[in-house]
């Protein structure tokens, strides 16, 4: 499939201050790190008291029942909970020994670094080149010696979207007279051309069909060579297929969402350790 | 008949052709009313021009084949011949007052030809004919012919360059629009100039920047309040803050611009106009741009804010070009409405009878419904047929302005 030499800049300085941030992330050991995290839609709680640290450069999969705040906890990596009136976050989110809700951090600085593909696949009404190259634009990518062009930057960018062969003859079509499958993975070469540290995916297969899911599976396991990815998923034969780690969420008598169990996905899957996530995933709820 | 697995009978009455025909009884009362508004508006064009064609009978002053010298109609003279007619058949006192408005040395030959007509012609409507009375009431127009000997009788279609290119005049054989249609293209410019990036900034914050609490809540349903208030209301506001309380600058006193005329001085000009056209359609234009807003996927605001963008960038790059089709749309509407205003323009002071061309936003004003009310309002026939033909000249002002807009919307739309 996809080899990794493809990215050849994937460590090259192309935007303003990514590097010396890239080591105060190492340092953790873990991409992003929840820490008694409780959110809020203005007085309903939606999730509690959740705890846990994601690592690096691995697949993260949050899987549980529908309404048990999967998608809450996962905005909320990125801030875009923000966007939702009444929505508010209690507890730390800790990325790049930062916490991301800490008054002084900037939100659009946060996303800028932890991207997020969508449910609905939702490129721009603009040509593929435009979807892929206005980020990086916007971000303040850099041509100079030693640096890829735009063009040669999108190129890489929808290669490793495994996307390329497909689009090459037709970059100035809109995103949108792309099939849906093709469209998710726009949205997910637009996601890495702002080289982001951790990669947010909300159920990104869950509108396509199994040949598009199972394409948009391999590509996230070739990214997660380079990316942090946290991927929700009300799939469960998809989330012990491409994860490496898995997160059970339930919600708890007062429609709270909780989470249960969080480990290795074969030890979930095989042998968990709560008798709610075995019902869970033998089928009995959910 | 008992439903499967019901504890209880369930009984259907197969009504469906009574449903049909309810239906039927609808479609055929929309089909009508349809028709009614097609007809009512085919009826309007046809009343239109059946005022503004005719046959028109004119008498002169002067027998216009005793001007011709040496069988050349005086239309097709020189300047000195013409300049020779004027000196022999006008006063001398009214010859001093001409010279001095503009001399005739300075006047080229269609001038001069117009002055002629004007001044020693002096060509009166004897009587005016419809179109229907020209068509199928042959003998009724001939009697009259005969009752004026001397007379000429001319099919006028009074949609002709004259009525362009000359100002207002009390003969309605000589009157035309220009200075009406000046007025009124330069208002519409100032009222879009300024109502469409107030209002659509203002769409843009109450939309994307406010809070959705109790006063912005109160606040936007004012602004829909507002977009119902009787047009001669914003008359008066504007006669109070744009004629009164802003007059250094409408007047251009403070640009050290005033044009000379005592009503301009006093504030009642183009950019007062403009402006209380522009306060008329700006909750127009507000609501129809928030309404575009607000249609916008809220999709593509998450795809942009996800790579970083700021709100800002977001609304600029991607929702602006999204609600722009629409943000046209509704301020095509508002400039249609404004165009045809004449309430609030009177309360503002538009001058009923100017000869002069608006030379900027400071000059007086007078616009082409001011007009076409104006000469409505007369008895004589030969002014119904004059303001027949500028609503002609003013429908197709509407419609260039409409189609502009539509085409710059079709292009935005293609361009995504
Ligand atoms: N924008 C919102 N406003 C209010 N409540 C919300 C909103 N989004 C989600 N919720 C509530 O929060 C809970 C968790 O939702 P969500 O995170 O979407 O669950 P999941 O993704 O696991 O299905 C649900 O009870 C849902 O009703
Ligand atoms: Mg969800």
């Amino acid at each position: 499939m996809l080899s990794s030499n493809i990215m050849p800049y994937a460590q090259s300085n192309i935007f303003s201050k990514t590097g010396e941030q890239e080591e105060a992330a190492g340092a953790s050991g873990f991409a992003i790190e929840a820490r008694n995290l409780s959110i809020h839609y203005s007085a309903f709680r939606a999730v509690k008291n959740v705890d846990m640290a994601i690592p690096e450069r691995k697949i993260t999969a949050i899987i549980g029942p529908s309404g048990c705040g999967k998608s809450t906890v996962l905005r909320s990596f990125n801030r875009m909970n923000d966007l939702v009136p009444g929505a508010h976050a209690e507890g730390d989110v800790i990325f790049m020994g930062q916490n991301i809700y800490a008054p002084q951090v900037d939100p659009v600085e946060v996303r800028r670094r932890i991207g997020m593909v969508f449910q609905k696949p939702n490129p721009f009404p603009r040509s593929i080149y435009e979807n892929v190259a206005w980020g990086a634009r916007l971000n303040g990518f850099k041509v100079g010696l030693g640096r890829p062009s735009m063009d040669e930057w999108v190129e890489n960018c929808l290669r490793k979207a495994a996307l390329w062969d497909e689009v090459k003859d037709k970059l100035n079509q809109s995103g949108l007279s792309l099939s849906g499958g093709q469209q998710q993975r726009l949205c997910i070469a637009r996601a890495i051309a702002i080289q982001p540290q951790i990669i947010l995916m909300d159920e990104p297969a869950s509108a396509l069909d199994p040949i598009a899911t199972l394409k948009v599976e391999e590509l996230m396991q070739e990214l997660a060579r380079d990316y942090t990815i946290i991927v929700v998923t009300h799939n469960m034969q998809q989330a012990a297929r491409v994860s490496d780690q898995t997160a059970f969420f339930t919600v708890d008598a007062d429609r709270a969402g909780m989470l249960v169990e969080f480990g290795d996905t074969r030890q979930i899957f095989t042998n968990p350790k709560d008798s709610r996530t075995e019902g869970y995933i033998s089928g009995k709820y959910g | 008949m008992n439903g499967p697995g019901l504890s209880f009978p369930v009984e259907f009455d197969p009504t469906l052709p009574r449903r049909h025909s309810s239906g039927n009884i609808f479609a055929r009362f929309f089909l009508v009313s349809t028709w009614a508004g097609i007809a009512a508006l085919a009826l309007l064009m046809l009343t239109i021009l059946n005022d503004s064609i005719g046959y028109v009978i004119i008498t002169t002053e002067v027998d216009p084949a005793s001007l011709a010298v040496n069988g050349v109609p005086y239309e097709e003279q020189t300047n000195q011949q013409l300049t020779d007619i004027l000196a022999n058949h006008l006063s001398a006192r009214r010859l001093r007052v001409l010279e001095k408005e503009t001399p005739f040395a300075d006047l080229n030959q269609a001038e001069l030809v117009l002055l002629v007509e004007q001044e020693v012609l002096d060509p009166e409507a004897a009587a005016t004919f419809s179109m229907v009375q020209s068509l199928f009431d042959r003998s009724m127009v001939n009697a009259e012919l005969a009752e004026h000997p001397g007379a000429t009788m001319q099919m006028r279609f009074w949609l002709q360059p004259g009525l362009l290119s000359n100002s207002g005049s009390s003969n309605a054989l000589l009157a035309g629009i220009r200075t009406a249609l000046y007025g009124s293209l330069w208002i519409i410019a100032i009222t879009i100039l300024v109502a469409f990036p107030i209002g659509v900034g203002a769409a843009i914050f109450l939309e994307e920047y406010t809070v959705d609490n109790a006063f912005y809540r109160l606040l936007r349903a004012n602004i829909t309040n507002l977009a119902g208030v009787p047009s001669i209301i914003y008359g008066m506001l504007g006669l109070a803050i744009f004629v009164r309380g802003m007059q250094p600058i409408t007047s251009g006193a403070l640009f050290n611009a005033v044009s000379g005329d005592p009503a301009a001085a006093t504030g009642r000009t183009i950019l007062s106009a403009g402006f209380t056209l522009a306060l008329l359609i700006l909750p127009l234009i507000i609501i129809n741009a928030q309404e575009a807003i607000r249609a916008v996927n809220p999709l593509l605001r998450q795809a942009s804010l996800g790579l970083g963008a700021t709100q800002w960038e977001t609304i600029w790059h991607h929702v602006l070009p999204q609600a722009m089709p629409g943000i046209l749309t509704g301020t095509i509407l508002a400039i249609s409405r404004a165009i045809g205003e004449t309430a609030p323009l009177v309360v503002v002071g538009a001058a009923t009878y100017i000869t002069f061309d608006p030379t900027g936003p400071f000059s007086k004003f007078t616009t082409l419904p001011i007009a076409i009310y104006q000469w409505v309002s007369r008895p004589q026939p030969e002014f119904r047929s004059l303001a027949a033909a500028s609503i002609l000249v003013l429908m197709a002002l509407l419609l260039s302005l409409n189609a502009f807009a539509i085409a710059l919307r079709n292009r935005l739309q293609k361009k995504q």
